[in-house]
């Protein structure tokens, strides 16, 4: 390649080209994507909603496993070729499978996407054996960046700062411990052929060591099928990973360190430093002779030190910022170069304009673990298209499946504006916009995060979800202000539907009576309280007084639309109603977060002090899948002693390894599950007497 | 109406005796007599009793009615019926109370007409709008001896009268027990409140010195039992307030009478909306569940669907839902539970609900994915034969307008009785996935070669498991894209809203009962 230090920049990582001439080169006639979801999407289809390789001239071939069978990724691909059942070791990830649907459909280049093989020597070397073109680096700088110890050595040696640490294999716990105590605590514990936060875990302790130990090499080896971890020092409080800016870590209890918020340009940054960084990773290119898009990883800390933490060798996960901000195509790039085109732009050539905010939208409730996956059918699924400046890259639609068997990802939203608030505001609005149902999802946190004050300052760091909800995620705090808002849409969404419960068409053999719906009393329940109303109608307006307060609420009332636009004393807001049901209960998602409310009329509510409490299951004794997944272990059987906070089983999902702990000291009176077992969400798994 | 002074009570009247401050006065001139009589029936068995019925978690019959029906609505009939019973210390009258126990009048519910209990069922049927008898009652009173038993028939003879002509529900409240039971019975639905409402023949003290069995009246007739085992109720409610609510609504998908179509109510869902989540719903493995209320959901207007018998039967579903406003029976086989054959129970299920909608003008919505009869000795001895044909026959007799869709198997006797077009089905609509066959390939293979090696299953595959053997002969009219779906259900409705079709004279068919 032509420009190596286009490649490496610290803000922008890749690439130059422009789209209209590239209609006319000549590429590969046929591409297969070794991936699946929204990835593989963006492959075939551009975020202008037109195929990349399609305009290039392109045939795609999809693979995918006998569950993906009808999977977007397929549909959009010309071709389409099943590589082996569900799990990933036997379809996504088997070589033999797709060196063989790239013979059968005669493909002549393989782009690898993200995960999977992307970033897997074996599978590049094999490619080129066969004479395939691997859209990405070559052998050679995958297996020296992939690697976390050797190309730790590999960046001491260009001269890149890297953390203090043990640049070796660990054998075992005891040498675990050994090594982290040299080190000081904390440490960070990190499988060697790891990424995307599997297999890493943060160690305060002996006690941790070992069991971050037993999880990251057990991870490791089902991710990645290999066990090697290395440990070093953890930065606490960094400030920023990555050239990117990075918001914060997932979890809290550091089952996994995945970003849920990206920007681009980087708010922490000033031109110092990134022209510092951008040097040291152009020098950590050169070194490993690059030529492709990657991205160089570093950790910043509050002294503005910043240390090498990986290069990823392939496409970036939150690469649509970087095209948002830049107008490149990158995967139009990628292929481009991996024919053999140079590169005509030089880094300085590379316009940034604007800001660019992704989101990680996944399948998985924010309010347990700060996001424990969750599975189901997508029953109804809308993209906030219709916001100006919006990108969604998908790989799912309305009837899709969320498996077990797969990253629980359902897209990345991207806004685009011309400054840094812009773009915030304008993903408020398309978080609010977004229909997803059928799944738990994270929208509530991700509305959360990007308000919060301290985000807003651009002050985050890797331990922001800890730091700010020190509790857990518990969802929006309502204002006294907005509390009165979400009270008087609930009323009047109420009472649109009371209105609609009389509007029979034809005429009746019975007249019907008219309901006088003036200053209708009602009692609501939100949380802990109880809230007196009174409303009166005026065609589609409500006029609700809460509080001694009057709030007129104006909107379609379109009682079947999944959003609902709604004007209160002028503030317009979008609000999606979830559920209702004929004994006044009521979700309404309200600026991000879902509200359970129950209205009543002020005489159901009066007779409702007289129904009888009923009992609630004493949670304490028994434990609950909270998540759908496999069961690897089960460490009890019935009859033994089990202290509180003893782990009692151990469930898998999505690749992650839970470990299942005992709610309180007692007897176990039953064992429901056992290794090997697939269990869902709230499947009784062990009673304690 | 003067045989019908004994009624089952409807508020819970214990045999201990209250003083009663209030009670109606012999003196006095008549307008007055009438004011204090008016005001002591508002207060039912008195202040003591209401308190004793909160105390229990349940309401009075008058904050009952007052919920269920529209605010100012209710008119009240008989309040100043007494009993005349004069044994035991009957005739005394602190043992006399204004109503006798019951309230019974008229209300609307969402602007339309109902009755509430018993007494108005002679009007009811004259005027055509439903009954809703809210049942919380110790049963007979002993005292009254031979004149109560009378007044229970002349209940279950207008029950049985109504049958058909106007819409009956039984929201049992409280204790329901001996002969009154058999109102609710008699009635189309019966709904239950959880915890509190009890439906039985003998009560547990009864069967203890009969069978000697040791049961508590929650095992014997609670909900539970009601709506998962015996089948007897057709939904329960957590309390009284949610039930009476969910009444409310439910009220909303009935006509008032077997003279009225069914309703349309104002809809905000596109009849031409299509549903993509469908096109990937059935799993491509022939042999894997899914679960057929989420087709039920995603098609119906709003995903409303009120479901009748959720617990029992559950190889079934039946239920009403609004399509582009209008009210259908909905009926599915359901492939998560036992494969969605038809056994016993589920026919007997699909059939009473299939004959209610027929009764009353609703069309019938059929989603069939049923792999059959279930087979064994179960099943024989209990007699699935004439309990399966119950289904058939309801299906065959049905009038109202039948659309069906085969979403996958629809095998041997089975999809002949799922409102197929032999049974004069309006409109038979296959998905893609569909398999009309008389068998599932493996065992038709078996028998046609008897064991014998062959891969002639791949030839019955492709031969059977797909639509168009059924769509060549015209047993299916389309074949039609799932997405599709609610956008044809609509259109066809439209259509068939003007249907008219007649059974031969007779007098009453004879549904193997």
């Amino acid at each position: 390649m032509c420009d190596v230090s286009c490649w490496m920049s610290n803000v922008s990582s890749i690439i130059a080209g422009t789209r209209v001439e590239c209609l006319l080169l000549l590429t590969f006639e046929k591409l297969l994507i070794a991936n699946r979801g929204e990835i593989a999407c963006r492959v075939s289809y551009n975020f202008q909603v037109i195929k990349t390789c399609k305009k290039m001239g392109i045939k795609t071939v999809a693979i995918h496993s006998d569950v993906d069978s009808s999977a977007v990724h397929v549909k959009m691909a010309d071709e389409a070729v099943c590589v082996g059942p569900a799990p990933t070791s036997k379809s996504y990830l088997n070589m033999d499978a797709i060196m063989e649907a790239i013979k059968k459909t005669r493909a002549q280049a393989v782009h690898p996407g993200y995960g999977f093989l992307s970033e897997n020597k074996e599978f590049a070397r094999r490619l080129a054996s066969e004479g395939v073109t691997f859209v990405g680096p070559d052998t050679h700088a995958i297996q020296a960046m992939g690697d976390k110890i050797e190309s730790k050595l590999l960046a001491k040696n260009a001269k890149v700062n890297t953390i203090p640490g043990f640049d070796g294999v660990v054998k075992d716990a005891d040498e675990a411990v050994r090594i982290a105590r040299e080190i000081g605590y904390p440490v960070m514990i990190k499988a060697s052929a790891g990424g995307g936060g599997k297999g890493m875990r943060i160690a305060w302790n002996d006690e941790e060591t070992r069991e971050g130990f037993r999880f990251s090499s057990q991870e490791a080896a089902s991710s990645f099928g290999d066990d090697r971890l290395l440990i070093e020092k953890f930065i606490d409080n960094p400030r920023h990973m990555k050239s990117r800016f990075v918001l914060a870590d997932k979890h809290d209890n550091a089952l996994r360190n995945q970003k849920v918020v990206e920007e681009a340009p980087s708010t922490f940054l000033d031109p110092e430093t990134r022209r510092a960084m951008g040097e040291q990773a152009v020098a950590l290119a050169k070194a490993v002779k690059y030529s492709s898009a990657g991205t160089v990883e570093f950790l910043v800390d509050t002294k503005k030190n910043f240390y090498f933490l990986e290069m990823n060798t392939r496409l970036q996960v939150e690469h649509p910022i970087t095209e948002c901000i830049t107008g490149l195509d990158l995967v139009q790039e990628m292929i481009r170069v991996a024919k053999g085109y140079p590169l005509r732009h030089k880094q300085a050539d590379i316009p940034i304009n604007g800001w660019a905010v992704e989101c990680r939208v996944y399948a998985e409730d924010p309010y347990k673990s700060f996001g424990l996956p969750s599975i189901g059918r997508l029953s109804r699924y809308q993209e906030p298209l219709h916001v100006s400046n919006v990108r969604v890259d998908s790989g799912i639609q309305e009837g899709s499946d969320i498996s077990i068997y797969y990253d629980p990802m359902i897209s990345k939203l991207i806004t685009y504006g011309s400054d840094r608030a812009e773009a915030l505001q304008r993903m408020e609005e398309a978080l609010d916009n977004y229909v997803i149902r059928g799944v738990t999802h994270n929208i509530a946190l991700l509305r959360e995060v990007i308000i919060h004050p301290r985000f807003v300052q651009g002050d985050v760091s890797t331990k922001f979800l800890p730091d700010v909800y020190p509790d857990g995620f518990k969802g929006h705090k309502l204002t006294d202000l907005e509390k009165r808002e979400l009270l008087a849409i609930a009323t009047s969404l109420y009472m649109a539907e009371q209105l609609r419960s009389q509007q029979f068409l034809g005429s009746p053999r019975i007249s019907l009576a008219k309901l006088d719906l003036n200053n209708w009393e009602l009692s609501i329940q939100l949380g802990d309280g109880t809230y007196s109303v009174t409303v009166s109608n005026n065609g589609s307006t409500f006029s609700v007084e809460v509080d001694g307060m009057k709030l007129n609420v104006t909107s379609e009332w379109n009682l079947a639309s999944p959003l609902l636009s709604v004007t209160i004393d002028g503030t317009q807001r979008t609000i999606q109603c979830l559920s209702r049901d004929a004994a006044g209960n009521i979700s309404i998602q309200f600026l991000g977060t879902v509200y359970k409310l129950r209205i009543l009329t002020k005489l159901a509510a009066e007779l409702s002090k007289y129904m009888p409490e009923k009992a609630v299951e004493d949670t304490t004794s028994i434990l609950r899948s909270p998540m759908p997944g496999a069961v690897v272990a089960v460490s009890v059987k019935p009859g033994d002693l089990v202290s509180e906070g003893q782990e009692i089983c151990v469930i898998e999902a999505m690749k992650m390894q839970n470990s299942m702990i005992a709610a309180k000291t007692g007897k176990v009176k039953a064992v429901h599950c056992k290794a090997g077992e697939t269990v869902g969400e709230g499947d009784l798994l062990i009673e304690l007497e | 109406m003067a045989a019908l002074r004994f009624l089952p009570r409807l508020l819970p009247v214990s045999r201990t005796r209250l003083v009663r401050s209030h009670s109606a006065s012999a003196s006095g001139s008549v307008p007055e007599r009438i004011a204090e009589k008016r005001r002591a029936a508002l207060l039912g068995g008195g202040q003591a009793r209401i308190d004793s019925q909160h105390k229990r978690g349940k309401l009075t019959a008058r904050e009952r009615i007052l919920l269920l029906l529209d605010p100012d609505s209710f008119v009240e009939y008989d309040m100043f019926v007494e009993h005349r019973c004069a044994d035991f210390g009957m005739e005394s009258d602190q043992n006399k109370y204004p109503g006798d126990s019951v309230v019974t009048g008229q209300g609307r519910i969402n602007g339309r007409l109902a009755y509430v209990f018993s007494q108005i069922m002679d009007q009811a049927v004259m005027v055509g709008a439903p009954v809703i008898g809210l049942n919380d009652s110790g049963g007979a009173r002993i005292q009254e001896g031979v004149e109560s038993l009378a007044g229970y028939a002349d209940i279950f003879l207008r029950n049985v009268l109504c049958s058909g002509v106007v819409p009956q529900i039984s929201l049992i409240m409280g204790p329901c027990a001996g002969g009154a039971v058999y109102s609710p019975a008699l009635t189309d639905f019966t709904f239950m409140v959880k915890d509190t409402s009890y439906l039985f023949i003998t009560g547990p003290d009864v069967v203890k010195s009969v069978t000697n069995e040791d049961v508590t009246q929650e095992q014997l007739g609670g909900a539970k039992t009601h709506t998962a085992v015996s089948g007897v109720a057709h939904r329960a409610f957590e309390n009284d307030v949610d039930a009476l609510l969910n009444l409310r609504e439910f009220f909303n998908y009935l006509p008032l009478s077997n003279r009225d179509p069914a309703p349309v109510r104002k809809c905000h869902d596109p009849s031409n909306r299509l549903v993509p989540e469908l096109d990937t719903v059935v799993p491509m493995e022939s042999t894997k569940a899914y679960d057929m209320v989420d087709i039920v959901h995603s098609i119906v207007d709003e995903r409303e669907f009120f479901e009748i018998m959720p617990s029992y039967a559950r190889n079934m579903i039946v239920g009403f839902a609004r399509m582009n406003g209008r009210t259908v029976g909905i009926l599915g086989n359901q492939p998560k539970v036992a494969s969605g054959c038809l056994d016993i129970n589920s026919s007997v299920k699909g059939a009473r609900f299939v004959r209610f909608c027929d009764a009353f003008n609703i069309p019938l919505i059929t989603f069939v994915d049923v792999p059959g009869f279930l087979p064994g000795t179960a099943q024989e001895y209990g007699g699935i034969i004439r309990h399966g044909a119950k289904l058939l026959f309801a299906f065959a007799e049905a009038t109202v307008p039948k659309i069906t869709i085969i979403t996958r198997k629809a095998y041997g006797g089975a999809y002949d009785v799922m409102s197929s077009k032999h049974l004069r089905g309006d409109v038979n609509y296959a998905w893609p996935t569909a398999e009309v066959a008389v068998m599932g390939a493996k065992g038709a293979v078996q028998i046609i070669f008897r064991g014998k090696e062959t891969d002639a299953e791949a030839e019955y595959v492709n031969k059977f498991a797909n639509p168009f053997p059924a769509a060549v002969r015209g047993f299916v009219d389309d074949i039609i894209e799932p997405s599709t779906t609610r956008v044809r259900i609509c259109r066809d409705l439209e259509v068939l809203a003007s249907k008219m079709q007649s059974n031969p004279w007779k007098k009453h068919a004879n549904i193997p009962l």
